[in-house]
Order: structure tokens, then sequence, then C-alpha cells
């Protein structure tokens, strides 16, 4: 079974967010940078599955050059292969732009049975990518998923939904975003740390995948980031002493909301 | 005249509230611009719905009604919207950020080659051209996204976020023909969760439990309040990982990001993630034992007390003012 995982490099979701010199991009400077949290869970299923059916786990990242070492972490854990799309600034957030790139990368890259991608990349929050390149290779995805169970040429998922859950079935290739709870990631070994050095990682540029990064930014651009801006700061909220008597502050805080606040 | 066109989403042949917020949007940009208001309504027996959406403001409303668009599928329902798409050839094309639009809107995008701007918060129509913005880094940021060239732009409109109105007005109705569509993924059934308890990605009213609950029996307290306000139960990434609580209640930044009218946090510190996810919420509440816990940071409202104690009286007191 070869598997192929879509994988981002992002800020760690601990870090605090600052505006860059340019005014559409964060500032860079001193973060730290993880596999998208999403994306571990896709990883861990791959694994997984060539634990239990053998084959291949690919990883397939678009990204700067410090992208290159999300992909090492990725190989700390398990996986034969990576592929390393240089690039992806000028494109940043439009998520249409990315998936033509990856959805490429996966072409020039093999024949996959499945394609596992994190349910959104933290960050651009954009939440679309597996169904674009499943689109664009034309194959079903299914998205969100909780639960997967991988058959003969086929699968069946448990997807997240508003108060429940569809149970998908879909015939391989297939695509799946992986949402929380489908697994616990593994941390990577000592020997797999060291093992992962050992794999090289394929070096690509947008246009070895015959397309140009400067046209998906430009002329078929699906969307620009113009201007990032934090969100107002907040202060001076009415904050009541309770310890004393826990009551009486309940009753003016259910008071406060009535009346001022209008929130009841 | 050009004209946006919003996916209205049912489930079970009822229209969803997000979907009549994302018109009643559409209606006020298009208004303002001189533009015109369509509709697309998707599923089997639903045609009835058709007429209601008239007075929120869609002049037409286009109907797929066929069996097999009873449950969702993204190749299908791609294939039914691309239909009204080429019918009305919108500038835009509307859906709210639910699970089932978020996800069509990315197959939708790729199929017809244009952009997807993603659950977004504020929009403005001027010169012809829509911008809208959205939350990113988990609302840490807000972005100013434009759209590129191709149309339909498609964009998914957060809920609760844009109010939904009647405007009175009836809408021409016109049911499509059938649609080919190859549905490869299939919903076989779907299984409810919680027992089909209000969703915090949808609810109006949110009341989260975190590490200061101490066990996963005392949810009970966060559930009593949430009851009492008609609100959802949510919860912190602490209370998730503990196994307290499903990870579908998990607000921030690897659970859902939210901004209901009124988030009561309960011995939740405030996590940089946690506060990400609910920090555009309209008004905050902190109920935190902690005085120097970052959540009061954040909040309009607060008690710094014990929980045990603070929780059922509250409840209360919200009790005897909505009685």
């Amino acid at each position: 079974m070869n598997l192929c995982v879509l994988t981002a490099h992002v800020p760690d979701t601990a870090s605090v967010i600052k505006v860059g010199a340019a005014g559409n991009r964060i500032d860079e400077t001193g973060l730290k940078w993880v596999i998208s949290p999403y994306d571990e869970y896709a990883m861990e299923e791959a694994l997984k599955l060539k634990e239990a059916r053998g084959g291949t786990v690919t990883y397939i990242t678009y990204g700067p050059a410090r992208a290159e070492a999300g992909l090492r972490e990725c190989l700390a854990r398990g996986g034969d292969a990576a592929v390393h799309v240089k690039g992806g600034e000028a494109t940043f957030g439009d998520a249409l732009a990315v998936a033509r790139v990856l959805a490429a990368a996966v072409r020039k890259t093999g024949t996959f049975d499945l394609i596992l991608v994190g349910v959104k990349g933290v960050g651009s929050d954009n939440g679309l990518v597996g169904a674009m390149v499943a689109e664009l290779l034309d194959i079903p995805h299914v998205a969100g998923v909780t639960k997967l169970e991988v058959g003969e040429g086929s699968l069946t998922a448990h997807r997240e939904i508003e108060g429940g859950a569809e149970v998908v079935t879909a015939p391989l290739p297939c695509c799946i975003t992986a949402q929380k709870g489908l697994n616990e990631p593994r941390y990577p070994s000592l020997k797999g740390i060291m093992a992962a050095k050992k794999i090289p990682i394929q070096a690509l540029s947008v246009a070895d995948l015959g397309l140009d990064e400067g046209t998906l930014a430009g002329a078929e651009a699906g969307c620009r980031w113009r201007a990032l801006s934090l969100p107002p700061a907040k202060s001076g909220g009415t904050i009541i002493p309770g310890e004393e008597d826990p009551a009486g502050a309940a009753r003016q805080l259910a008071t406060l909301l009535r009346e001022q606040a209008k929130a009841i | 005249m050009a004209c946006i066109l919003t996916f209205v989403e049912q489930r079970d042949g009822k229209v969803r509230k997000g979907s009549l917020e994302a018109l009643s949007e559409a209606k006020r940009l298009a208004t303002a611009a001189g533009w015109d208001v369509c509709a697309v309504l998707v599923g089997s027996g639903i045609e009835g719905e058709a007429t209601a959406l008239g007075s929120y403001g869609a002049s037409a409303v286009y109907v797929v009604d066929e069996e097999r668009f009873a449950r969702y599928s993204a190749e299908g329902y791609a294939a039914a919207v691309r239909a009204a798409v080429e019918r009305c050839q919108p500038e835009a094309l509307f859906l709210s950020a639910t699970a089932l639009g978020r996800d069509l809107s990315g197959r939708l995008a790729a199929r017809l080659l244009v952009g997807c701007i993603p659950d977004v918060t504020a929009l403005k129509l001027a010169d012809g051209k829509l911008e809208a913005v959205r939350p990113v880094y988990s609302g840490k940021a807000l972005a100013t996204v434009e759209p590129g060239g191709a149309k339909p732009v498609v964009f998914t409109l957060r809920p609760n976020v844009f109010a939904a109105e009647v405007v009175g007005g009836t809408a021409r109705i016109e049911k499509l023909p059938a649609i080919p569509a190859d549905i490869r993924a299939v919903v076989r059934e779907i299984v409810a969760t919680g027992g089909g308890e209000l969703d915090v990605a949808e609810a109006d009213i949110i009341v989260s439990g975190g590490r200061g609950l101490k066990g996963p029996e005392n949810f009970a307290l966060i559930k009593a309040l949430a009851d009492a306000l008609g609100g959802a139960v949510g919860a912190s990434r602490a209370a998730v990982d503990a196994g307290w609580i499903d990870h579908a209640h998990q607000v921030g930044q690897t659970g859902k990001v939210v901004s209901p009218s009124l988030y009561v946090a309960c011995g939740i510190s405030g996590a940089i993630q946690h506060l990400a996810g609910m920090s555009s919420s309209k008004i905050i509440v902190a109920i935190n034992k902690d005085p120097e816990a970052p959540i009061f940071k954040v909040a309009d409202y607060g008690i710094v007390g014990d929980l045990f104690q603070v929780l059922p009286a509250l409840t209360e007191e919200i009790k005897k003012l909505k009685s």
C-alpha cells in the first residue's frame, strides 16, 4: 500500500503572533516551527497502515528552505521518502495555488493508494487543501476523519459533523484529511532520528512541476492576503471577588449579564 | 445583472440557520451595490423549503431535488451547485462555514478553478470587488483577503457572525434538470454523538470547562449552567486530553474556533491556544480561582472564586432570572 502524506511546517501553536514588516505576513523572528498538528494525525495513520499492510510512506511538503527541517522530523517517526517543493512565500494563504502545486507534486512523485493530510494547516487555517488536491487528481476524499478502516480497494471513514459523524465509504485511491481523535501520534525515537538522516530529501522547484509560481500568485491566484492585523486587545473587564461570598458574586454576575451586557 | 449565489444547506429537509445568515449577508451587500441575489438548494423532497428563501432576499432559487442528494456528498453537491453556477453566472458564491460548507467549498473551488476564502467574519463590496476579513492563526491575527480574478469567488461565512434578516420578497423557483454526478465517496449512515446536543460550532452561548473541574463527573456543573442558559458545552484542550470529554467539544487552536454572543470559561486558565479559539466571542465571562489566570485579561466579566461553589449558585440565579 503506497501512502502519501502532505505536510506543512507552521509556527508552534504556543507562538505569539506579530505582524511583519510587509504588513501582510507574520513576523517570523524568533518563531519555533513545527509539523502542523493535524498533519501529525495524518502521518501517524499512514505509519500505522504501513506497519499493518506493508508498502511505503512518502512525505511531500511545499514551503521555503526551513520546511526541510519539518520533513526530517516526519522521517524521524518513520517513512521512506520525502519531497520538498521549494517556494510558497508568494502563494501563502491561497489554498488553490497550494493545492495545484501539491497535486502536481503527487503526480510527479508516484502512484498512491491513499493521500493523507491534516484537516487544516495551522496558520492559514484554510482547511481546503485535501478536498482541492483530491478534486485536481480526480479522486474522492473524506474530510475531518476521526476513524479509518482501509480494506481491499476501499475505505470506511467516520467524518466529524456538527453533533455527530458521517460514516463514509470510498474506493481507493482516495484522500482523507485527519481530525484530532483519529489516533495518538508517536514521538520520534533516537534510532528513527539517526535513520532519517540517511534518507535523501528530493528537492523540486515549482517550475519542475510545469507550473509558474508567479502566475499562480498573480494572474491565476485564488486569493491574496492584502493585510494582516491583530485583533483589538480587551481591557477593563469587571472582575468580582467571589472567595468569601460565592453566592453573592454569582448573583451580581447574573444581574450584570442581564442588565449591562444584555447577554441573557 | 451581477449576482451573488448562496448555497442553502439543509439537514433532514430543514434549512440551517447559517445558510440564512449567509443569504442575508449576500442580500445586504448586493442591495448596496445594485446586484442580484440567487440561492441554490440541494436535497431530496426539499422543494417546499425554497419559497421561504424569497423572504430572506433571494430573487431566484435553483432547486436540485433528487433522491441521491438526500445525503451530502462532496462530489454530488459540487456537481449540483456547479449547475446553478452555470445557470446564473455569479460573481461570488456564499456558503455557511459548517462542516458541510467547508468541505463542499474546497471541492467546488478546485472544480471551478476559482479562489476560496474560508471562514470569513466580515465582508465588503466596493467598486464591484468583494473583500473579506478572516481570523487566521486560530484568531491570533486577522487577514484581509482579496480574491483573484477567476469567478465566482467562493466564500464561507462563519456561523453566528452575520445576522439572518427577513426582508420580504418572493423568489422565482426554478427546478434544475437531473444532474450527472459520479459519487464515489458515499455517506452510508449518520451516527449521533452526545445525544443530539447543540454543537459548539453552532451555539450562540457556550459554557466551557477546563482542568479546574478536576474530573469528568464535574462536567455536570457545566452542563447544568449551559442548559439554564440554553447553550452548548465546550471544553479546553486539557479537559479533552485528560479524556474527560469528547474532542468534538474542544474550543481552541486544535479544536473549534468559535464566536458566540456569550462564552463562559470555567476552570480554564487561558492558554494562548484556547484564547485564540474564543477571544472573538462578543461577551466573555471567566470563573477561576486564580486571579492571575490569563483568561481574566480577555474577560468582560469574571468571578475569582471556587467554581464548585460559584457554578451551582450562578445556575440558580440564571434560572431565577429566566423564570
